[in-house]
């Protein structure tokens, strides 16, 4: 095996991760919150003081 | 800890963090790859001249889809772009074809880019004396890679973006000042240029690959529910995100031809990297190599935002089943449409050839920018100036949106020239799903819900 092949083994093996971890995400999520819960977004409606787990800012602090 | 009920008045929104910075590494980033390969096409379809009247006309095209979009984005300021325009200006299966149109345009773009990146590394992987290299690993990764930091938060996917889309812009800027514009000394212009070989059905001819110049800027305003100051940041996110694009265009067409003769141009894979190759510069190379890397990538985690709003809505609004309406309560992305789209890109970049995936994707743009015309003529009729106030204002109204119709028709005809079957497969496509949105789908729709704008009345309703 070369180098080249050993790269190759790794972005599958990366990739698999990156899938799993998505899926398991997603699943855990949709147990953890009701449906309305996570369905609840309105379009327009985008002020701060109507979201819940304000510590959580999808990468921004 | 497991929560199952609404708390009064609780709701999981999408964030509002972005800045102008990020709508113009959205809107460049998805495009500026087109200038590191495709538009070269162009050169093999009518020669260098033809490829430089498709540049301008192209741009032409898009400065009007900047200016509508800008205008009537800056009132709708909702995730799903000229999906969320359409439903609330033009009528439901408008908007159904619009959000279709949307999510193919930038899907396919995706899994073309993906293809590109995975063809690269490869072929880094065959120069450096590898055997059986394969593109397959890598394209499947960065697909994978792009969607699991989409996942994550939208922050920080912008401001990846933001630093890919800088790099290779500066990368082009850096190129075209190496190679002195001011002088003869490297660039050959009055040796290579030789008018028009093909005549002027070369030019019409040639549209069709002009359109990769700026193809994809439209998609600032799926952003429009995540930014800070939609009225403002939008308007001015896109309109330089435009000027960007007609510099880097213009600067990659006279640095490339003056350079290299149309006949080896118009079908190079990475035109400005060969132009970094003839410059005989190891710096340069290196350069070009990265920037072609980053702008496909950037333009690949681009599409994946966008593609994924604009399913996101269409699912809020139930005019696709609610479930892709969720937004993740952490990260505060829409989950559920990140994850279902990372299958359909993955079969179209394992499966379908490179032209066909491109040439789906820019007809479903096309398809898009004819809405845009008339969709700004209805929005201006039924509610003038003086009814909505307005981020930004397009001048010479309705004159952009007719310039915009001529064009895009002028380009359905060069298309056709090329990839007539593709054409009316899709167009047979969209009327079927139409069928089947009116008579099934709408009637799950709760038709005052998906009016969210405080809107007065249109005049004459």
């Amino acid at each position: 095996m070369n180098n080249f092949q050993m790269l190759e083994y790794a972005a599958w093996g990366i990739s698999v991760l990156l899938g799993l971890y998505m899926l398991i995400d997603l699943i855990k999520t949709n147990r953890a919150y009701s449906e309305d819960v996570l369905t609840s977004s309105k379009e327009g409606e985008i002020e701060e003081a109507l979201v819940i787990d304000p510590d959580h800012q999808g990468g921004h602090r | 800890m497991s929560q199952t009920t609404v708390v009064h008045g609780e709701k999981i929104s999408l964030l509002r963090v972005l800045g102008p910075a990020h709508i113009w590494a959205l809107g460049v980033g998805i495009v500026l790859v087109g200038e590191y390969m495709g538009w070269n096409f162009a050169v093999g379809k009518g020669g260098a001249i033809a490829a430089l009247i498709a540049c301008w006309f192209a741009g032409l095209l898009y400065t009007c889809v900047a200016m509508i979009d800008s205008e009537v984005t800056s009132t709708v300021a909702a995730a799903g772009g000229q999906y969320a325009q359409a439903k609330h200006i033009v009528g439901p299966v408008m908007a159904f074809n619009v959000g279709l149109y949307l999510v193919f345009a930038y899907t396919m773009l995706e899994a073309a880019n993906a293809i590109t990146l995975g063809y690269l590394v490869q072929t880094v992987g065959s120069m450096a004396g590898f055997e059986n290299v394969h593109d397959k690993p890598f394209i499947v990764l960065t697909i994978m890679f792009l969607a699991w930091l989409n996942y994550r938060g939208v922050y920080a996917t912008l401001t990846f973006n933001l630093v890919l889309t800088a790099i290779a812009f500066v990368a082009i800027i850096i190129l075209f000042a190496w190679v002195r514009p001011w002088s003869t000394e490297m660039l050959k212009h009055s040796d290579l240029l030789n008018g028009l070989p093909y005549g002027f059905i070369g030019v019409i001819a040639s549209l069709h690959f002009g359109l990769w110049y700026y193809l994809g800027i439209e998609g600032t305003c799926q952003a429009a529910e995540e930014v800070r100051s939609p009225a403002r940041s939008l308007p001015l996110g896109t309109m330089s995100g435009i000027i960007t694009l007609l510099l880097a265009a213009t600067m990659t067409w006279y640095v490339c031809t003056g350079l290299m003769p149309w006949e080896y141009l118009g079908q190079a894979i990475t035109p400005l990297f060969d132009a970094a190759r003839l410059t005989d510069s190891k710096l340069l190379m290196v350069l070009l190599f990265v920037g072609t890397m980053f702008s496909t990538m950037a333009s690949a985690n681009g599409c994946i935002n966008d593609a994924s709003r604009a399913w996101f809505s269409m699912g809020r609004d139930r005019y696709l089943p609610t479930w892709f309406g969720a937004v993740h309560p952490k990260n505060r992305t829409p989950f559920r449409s990140i994850v279902f789209l990372v299958p359909v890109a993955l079969i179209f970049a394992y499966f379908a050839p490179l032209d066909q995936v491109i040439t789906f994707s820019i007809l479903s743009g096309l398809l898009g920018y004819t809405y845009m015309s008339f969709n700004v003529i209805m929005f201006r009729k039924k509610w003038p100036l003086d009814r909505i106030k307005r981020g930004y204002i397009h001048p010479f109204h309705p004159l952009p949106a007719l310039v915009l119709l001529l064009l895009c028709s002028v380009t359905y005809f060069a298309v056709f020239l090329g990839y007539g079957t593709q054409l009316v497969a899709m167009m047979l496509f969209f009327a079927v799903a139409s069928i089947w949105f009116h008579f099934h789908r709408y009637r799950f729709v709760r038709r005052g819900d998906q009016f969210s704008m405080q809107w007065p009345r249109p005049v004459g309703y």
